[in-house]
């Protein structure tokens, strides 16, 4: 078949356009990506050399890691409390924002700030913020007469502490989201169920709420996806040395420490797999749900 | 009238609560300015002081005394700055592309493509990590950069500008004789400015926040970005918070000062990721 020059000329427009993404895309995101699944098979030494291969060990290890198992539970705990929390209070602001308030851009500004600011700096004023000699956390609820906390370096703080900073760092970004998606609202719907004699309660349970209800549910799925991921302020907060290490830190600082600390990559490939597939599991429930979801305007 | 005393109330009460929150927001970056115009000695007084007795300025000089502040600070402005240019340059190309030109393949190398969206970042780090090394690339700038230039997500963000253009604007520009490549430059380029600005914006703050990375590829000091050296300083002068606070504060400006400069763009960036999703 003869293709014209014109078409010839077309096509190759389209490949030299595409070829630095995809050429790059290969060599740092595909070929990795095939890596990482066959180093898990593996056991790996020192500078990275493959020293043997190893079959399913290391995932069978996974099972019967303790270790494992509660950055695990604690994840489970990070998504039960960080979940809840961040949707109500960016929920709150948005519908408050939403109120024609004066100086809406100031209040947006500020709460996005958290969301913005590198988690490297924020993370060392929360670190003082929370410490157990000299912070003021202490100092305030000392004057209530209370003793002070190791609040980061007690298993029974410092996940609390982490999910206070999560929260923080993220309502002003789900805020934003959840506020474009309640301005995308009509009008019409809270004039109509004005004319009716509807509360302000009413109005929020029965139109915001369930109109909003496809962005919340993404908003949902990403604060729960990217809990999996927490690794900043788990690293610059918690002390790997600390005992609370092992009872705050997430699925993605337990694979960093297991490859970096404790230089097991097979294992650590292991774990980024295991991790993946969660990910991947979670995104296509999303998808699926999202399908029925239904926005009823 | 009642019902005016009603809406009254519940105006300050919406005022409250928005101030309160917003001064929630804004305590940890009250007390980091605080904390570092103070001396070590007086940031450890118990209870704690709130405002400094005396104010020093002397935390953000010393800092440079005991990291090569500078030049930490120019490897994350450069790095950033590569991040951003290249995602710009190579995601648009990109996206036009998959956006307006038929060619054989497309369909399965977009879906291909997309495919990466699905993967988390860190996954891909052992092997990223290992061919830095191979290179011979660790503790060099560009192992700081190198495989954040290529992104499937920026390329995503942009088709849908360059599908939202009408297509009668290209063809006019052919039947005068422009080639593709003049179409894209002077036509379209221009066209799609909000969206390259949201993905810049998004690009820069990405890379000038990330930690991971630049932790694990550079370790020696005067290679580190901010993100790492922040990290670094914590755990060598543990007790020196006045001096680690001065630190993060110069860290944090920058991108403090592009937020103010686009923060419409910067919001109207992520709103669009919510509705879309």
């Amino acid at each position: 078949m003869r293709i014209n020059r014109k078409k010839r000329n077309e096509y190759l427009w389209g490949y030299a356009m595409i070829a630095p993404v995809t050429l790059g895309l290969i060599a740092f995101y595909f070929y990795p990506f095939f890596q990482v699944i066959f180093d898990s098979f593996y056991k790996i030494g020192s500078f990275d050399r493959r020293l043997g291969f190893v079959g399913i060990d290391n995932y069978t290890k996974m099972l019967a890691d303790k270790e494992m198992w509660q950055t695990l539970m604690n994840t489970f705990q990070y998504v039960i409390i960080i979940v809840p929390l961040t949707v109500v209070f960016s929920m709150l602001i948005a519908v408050l924002l939403n109120k024609k308030v004066k100086g809406l851009s100031i209040f947006r500004v500020i709460y996005f700030l958290p969301a913005i600011t590198m988690a490297a700096a924020i993370s060392m004023v929360w670190r003082w913020i929370f410490n157990g000699d000299y912070g003021i956390l202490n100092g305030l609820i000392g004057t209530f007469g209370l003793d002070p906390v190791q609040w980061l370096n007690s298993k029974q703080t410092a996940l609390f502490c982490i999910c206070c900073v999560a929260i923080w760092s993220n309502t002003g970004y789900y805020m934003i989201i959840l506020l474009a998606g309640i301005q995308g609202i009509s009008r019409g719907y809270y004039e109509a169920a004005e004319i009716d004699g509807a509360t302000g309660f009413q109005k929020f349970k029965k139109i915001t709420l369930p109109l909003l209800s496809p962005t919340l549910f993404y908003v949902v799925i990403m604060i729960i996806i990217s809990t999996f991921q927490t690794f900043d302020g788990i690293y610059l907060m918690i002390s790997t040395k600390s005992n609370a290490i092992k009872h705050t830190q997430s699925v993605v600082m337990y694979f960093y420490r297991t490859a970096f600390e404790h230089s097991n990559k097979g294992y650590a490939s292991a774990i980024a797999v295991m991790l993946f597939l969660i990910i991947m599991g979670i995104t296509i429930f999303q998808m699926k749900m999202q399908k029925k979801w239904v926005n009823y305007e | 009238m009642p019902i005016k005393k009603k809406t009254w109330f519940s105006k300050t009460l919406i005022y409250i609560v928005l101030i309160v929150g917003a001064f929630v927001a804004l305590f940890p970056f009250i007390w980091m300015i605080l904390t570092s115009i103070k001396s070590t000695s007086e940031a450890m007084i118990i209870p704690p002081t709130i405002f400094p007795k005396q104010i020093r300025i002397d935390n953000y000089t010393l800092i440079t005394t005991k990291l090569p502040f500078f030049k930490i600070y120019l490897n994350t402005i450069v790095s950033a700055v590569v991040t951003v240019a290249a995602q710009l340059v190579f995601c648009s190309m990109a996206a036009y592309a998959f956006a307006r030109i038929q060619f054989p393949g497309r369909n399965i190398i977009f879906i291909t493509i997309l495919a990466v969206l699905m993967v988390p970042g860190t996954f891909f780090i052992l092997p990223q990590y290992r061919m830095m090394y191979s290179m011979g690339l660790l503790n060099t700038i560009p192992a700081l950069f190198l495989p954040n230039l290529f992104s499937a997500m920026g390329k995503f963000l942009l088709i849908q500008f360059f599908l939202s253009l009408p297509q009668e604007l290209e063809d006019a520009a052919y039947i005068d004789g422009c080639n593709r490549g003049r179409v894209f430059i002077s036509i379209m380029l221009p066209l799609i400015k909000p969206g390259l600005v949201s993905l810049g914006i998004l690009t820069f703050k990405f890379a000038w926040n990330d930690l991971m990375w630049p932790l694990i590829v550079n370790t020696s000091t005067d290679k580190m970005t901010l993100s790492a050296a922040l990290s670094y300083l914590q755990g060598q002068y543990v007790t020196d918070y006045p001096g680690v606070m001065a630190g993060a504060i110069m860290s944090v400006v920058p991108i403090i000062v592009i937020f103010a400069i686009f923060q419409k763009q910067f919001i109207e960036g992520v709103a669009h990721t919510g509705i879309k999703g």
